[in-house]
């Protein structure tokens, strides 16, 4: 028995190393952001599902969220505002054999990107959409999102927001998503179980996932991160199949988590074998 | 059902039907789309024909997301396409330049009407041809052709795959609704007599690729998601490894692959034809259905006593500026013919440089320029 320093010194490996790019790290997330904690969730859950890696591709929009794709050790694409889920479509189409994750915020799917959003849900795309709620968008300084709440103070609503906030849940839903869950970044293992379910399923899968930024939404908004993770354990109630519509975000209320839908229902390609291409067949 | 990509044989189709033959027999095999007038009818073709050969058809929500899931198809490792018109063409301008700065290859057809916005839908123009070359932000070079018959639309498409497949671009197809419509004689040869070009994929260690280093002729090698590469694709200013990196240097240095590549390789990349321009004084230049008229001019002009000839364009961009500056020294006046008011008229005379006389018989769109307009002019101006 020698002591070994070498041993000694050396650091366990980080369980998520093979899936990194360790030379793309440090990454450009504030301390205190919430979407590492939701990449880490989404990056165990591709491990933790045993498939192929060279078989997964991620793909990203604009934004703090749109940076995962730039992190990923996989096939991964960082597109244009809001296009994410198109880039995706085809990309799954071409290749029907990839687990396609789109990874982003929530400007970048609801706002710019919400109508490519409504449209693969409507068709039953077989992807994956992991959304990044903060309410805000944290990449251009904290502007007003399509998901801040009338309370809340941004830099374009100086003076509290006049418009309201879609309820994420609900628009996937009525879209024809076939799986659709909601937690916060501090659920994290509820989270990681929910994103290993989605990828699991065939079909367009949808997860929102309440996450601070506590540089453009907290700071304006009096919310120091530690309160805004304590509201997340307080002021949530899991609660798997509620009815979507009673998914509106109020915190003093109460936010419901949770897995609301999932449902079969063929996909596109399915589909398009079926009707499109039998038919010639016959 | 036929269920072969290459219909050999000898038809009589429109433009449209045929720029859909020819992408089929290029190899594509994904259209993304969205309808438009004047080219809904490709990607009708498309539709009805791509279930037949292995690929796959999706009409998107719109053109913005027609261009992004060509560009997804493109890494998926199939060659893809789309085809719209004017007000379409805007809404793809976001993601030409994403194709661009990401090296994607696939073929972007505009079939143009009359605009601005949404115009004379069902009628023909050429004022497209400026948004061709400068439509999405930004430096770049771009490839752009322009078809004046149904049965080259039909080999354009394929030599658009074929340039797109090689310096990993987008390519435009530059054609009209005059031309989209038309039906006239195509003859599609055999499989084996069309010369197709693919994208070279990656060679060597896995581990030690990089997505952007040059391969032969100054070109990356391109993998397709799922090979195993782990490359990272994006739309910033990215490093030979395409890995972000906000600096000027990079930014040069990716700026300088992206515009070498067209740059260095014009003899390889430009077309040009000539009617009756050896001993011509005096020259007509255009592109497009406005090649049919500049055709007809110059027998009628000769006809006259008016010694003219043509040079046709048939790639626009990048643009032939040494075959332009020859030919200024060549001839003692220039005609541009084309349906706009001016634009490629305005390169014509860059090239120039006043050295002779160029005069532009152009209309702002919505029918084909009779020849009889360019013998006036030449008539009048010389
Ligand atoms: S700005 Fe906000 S969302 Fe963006 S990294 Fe910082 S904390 Fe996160």
């Amino acid at each position: 028995m020698r002591y070994n320093s070498d041993n000694f010194m050396k650091k366990p490996e980080h369980p998520l190393n093979g899936l990194i790019r360790k030379d793309r790290i440090p990454h450009i997330w504030c301390s205190g952001c919430g979407i590492g904690t939701v990449f880490s969730s989404c990056l165990t859950s591709i491990k933790n599902s045993g498939l192929d890696l060279n078989k997964f591709a991620m793909v990203s929009g604009i934004g703090c969220s749109g940076r995962a794709a730039g992190y990923v050790k996989l096939d991964s694409f960082h597109t244009t505002h809001g296009r994410a889920i198109p880039f995706a479509t085809g990309l799954k189409l071409a290749n029907t054999d990839l687990n396609v994750i789109v990874f982003s915020g929530d400007g970048d799917l609801f706002a710019i990107g919400g109508n490519h959003f409504i449209h693969a849900a409507r068709r039953n795309m077989d992807i994956t959409v992991i959304c990044v709620n903060n309410f805000i968008y944290g990449m251009t300084g904290g502007q007003v999102a399509a998901t801040t709440p009338h309370s809340a103070i941004s830099t374009t609503t100086p003076f509290g927001n006049p418009e309201s906030p879609f309820n994420l849940p609900l628009l996937a839903y009525a879209s024809g998503a076939t799986y659709v869950a909601r937690w916060t970044m501090l659920h994290v293992r509820d989270l990681t179980e929910s994103i290993g379910e989605a990828l699991s399923r065939k079909g367009f899968s949808f997860i929102e996932i309440l996450s601070p930024c506590p540089i453009n939404y907290g700071r304006r908004n009096k919310k120091l991160p530690m309160e805004i993770l304590k509201m997340y354990q307080e002021n949530t109630i899991i609660k798997n199949n509620a009815d979507p519509a009673e998914l509106d975000i109020d915190f003093e209320r109460g936010v419901i988590l949770g897995k609301f839908i999932d449902k079969d229902r063929p996909t596109y390609t399915e589909n398009y074998d079926k009707i499109c291409r039998s038919t010639q067949n016959v | 059902m036929v269920k072969s990509a290459v219909l050999t044989g000898e038809y009589f189709m429109t433009g449209d039907v045929a720029c859909a033959e020819g992408a089929l027999a290029a190899g594509c095999r994904f259209f993304g789309g969205y309808p438009i007038t004047p080219a809904t009818e490709i990607a009708e073709r498309m539709a009805q024909r791509l279930v037949d050969i292995d690929g796959t058809f999706i009409q998107m929500e719109d053109e913005i997301a027609a261009v992004a899931s060509i560009l997804g198809a493109s890494w998926g490792g199939v060659k893809s396409m789309t085809a719209t018109s004017g007000p379409g063409f805007s809404l793809m301008m976001e993601n030409i330049g994403l194709g661009i700065i990401t090296e994607t290859p696939c073929v972007i057809v505009n079939v143009q009407r009359a605009g601005p916005s949404t115009g004379l839908p069902t009628q023909g123009a050429q004022g497209d041809m400026m948004q061709a070359k400068w439509g999405s932000h930004g430096d770049y070079e771009i490839i752009a052709l322009a078809p004046s018959s149904p049965q080259e639309f039909f080999y354009q498409t394929i030599e658009a795959f074929n340039l797109s497949e090689k310096y990993r671009l987008p390519v435009l197809i530059m054609s009209d609704e005059i031309v989209g419509h038309m039906s006239e004689k195509v003859i599609i040869p055999a499989a084996d007599e069309i010369k197709i070009v693919s994208r070279l994929g990656p060679k060597g260690r896995k581990d030690l690729f990089k997505l952007y280093a040059p391969g032969p002729g100054g070109i990356s090698p391109m993998p397709a998601a799922g090979d195993g590469y782990n490359f990272h694709v994006t739309g910033l200013t990215h490093d030979e490894k395409g890995y972000p990196a906000m600096n000027v240097d990079t930014h040069a240095q990716m700026m300088s692959r992206l515009t070498g590549k067209i740059k260095n390789n014009l003899d390889d990349i430009i077309r040009t034809d000539s009617y009756k321009l050896d001993d011509a004084e005096f020259a007509i230049i255009s592109y497009g259905v406005s090649s049919r008229t500049s055709m007809a001019a110059v027998d009628m002009a000769r006809d006259l006593g008016i010694k003219a000839g043509f040079l046709r364009l048939i790639t626009v961009w990048p643009f032939p500026d040494d075959q332009i500056r020859a030919l200024a020294g060549d001839v003692k006046g220039m005609v541009t013919v084309e349906i706009n008011l001016g634009q490629i008229h305005r390169e014509i005379l860059r090239c120039v440089e006043g050295r002779v006389p160029v005069h532009l018989v152009g209309h702002s769109g919505g029918t084909i320029i009779p020849p009889e307009d360019v013998v006036k002019m030449l008539k009048e101006a010389f």
